[in-house]
């Protein structure tokens, strides 16, 4: 008689417990991985890419406006996803990771917008300009991470709480492709698009390196604190269980 | 891809930006204090969490 080969256990990390460990054991290197990127994208930013022929040296924000930005689509989607991963299936860790996205999202939707801002006045001559798409959707996605935290937290029932920031989180993922082609539906201040998938880009290619290293670098970052804010939430919700005395 | 580094020439060019050092630097700094101070934000959400199970743990719980 042979013995049977023990299952994969594809879920493994789905419980709170051992993904506690593995996210405790993987933050260190995210940190590392932000630094080092973030290193040597600003060196390449600051002092290989070359002034820009119209912006002078005002286009330098690109290196934090532009990944901030990225960042708030990104990290909105992936909240909704594991919002709606945790409604589903009921999965409570998934919503506990859709909570933890939240904040980080909302700060880099502000990051994106006062970086903006700084780069819009000398360039465009103005900080704000109400009405247009690209700016309003963006601040527009502040307001749904504002309204998912704020939504999650009014309700008592922890789970009741997750599912109805879900059905929020999931309904507000319309406003990502309204920000992303904003700038191709609607006659904005805003430049359209310099990157984009099957087209060469429109930027030098050091100016793009820097600002991919940078993009690179704010995603391990977002890893990082998410991680660490998941922790704090497992530990928050699943004090009383026996496996948190011992790991806490 | 040209690799010789920018010459800024002097510190004082560099922190000038061409003229537009307040919009540069005003971004980077308030970037860098938030992305900080929400790592040690979070970091401390995390070892009150953990001080609390401490807690529940002296007042009897199992």
């Amino acid at each position: 008689m042979t013995t049977a080969a023990a299952p994969l256990r594809w879920f493994r990390f789905a419980a709170p417990a051992p993904f506690y460990a593995l996210a405790g054991r993987l933050v260190p290197w995210c940190w590392a991985l932000c630094a080092l990127l973030a290193a040597v994208g600003l060196y390449m930013g600051f002092f290989v890419a070359p002034t820009d022929a119209t912006q002078g040296d005002a286009y330098r924000i690109i290196f934090i406006h532009v990944p901030a930005s990225w960042m708030s689509m990104v990290l909105y989607l992936v909240m909704a996803g594991w919002a709606a991963v945790g409604w589903a299936f009921n999965a409570r860790l998934a919503s506990m990771v859709a909570r933890a996205i939240a904040p980080t999202g909302a700060l880099f939707t502000v990051l994106a917008l006062w970086t903006g801002m700084a780069w819009g006045r000398p360039t465009w001559g103005a900080w704000w300009v109400w009405g247009d798409a690209r700016l309003m959707s963006e601040l527009i996605l502040l307001f749904l991470y504002g309204g998912f935290l704020s939504l999650v937290a009014a309700i008592d029932d922890t789970r009741r709480a997750d599912r109805a920031g879900a059905l929020l989180a999931i309904v507000g993922s319309v406003n990502v492709p309204i920000i992303y082609f904003s700038v191709k539906w609607w006659n904005t201040l805003h430049q359209g698009a310099s990157v984009g998938i099957g087209s060469a880009p429109k930027m030098a290619s050091v100016m793009l390196t820097s600002m991919l290293l940078m993009t690179l670098s704010f995603w391990a970052y977002a890893f990082a604190v998410v991680f660490m804010r998941t922790r704090a939430i497992v530990i928050e919700r699943e004090i009383g269980a026996r496996w948190v005395e011992a790991a806490a | 891809m040209n690799w010789s580094p920018v010459n800024w020439g002097s510190a004082e060019a560099f922190f000038a930006m061409g003229g537009y050092g307040f919009y540069v630097w005003s971004a980077y700094a308030v970037t860098a204090v938030c992305l900080v101070g929400e790592s040690l934000l979070v970091a401390k959400r995390h070892r009150d969490a953990r001080r609390q199970v401490g807690v529940s743990h002296e007042e009897g719980n199992p």
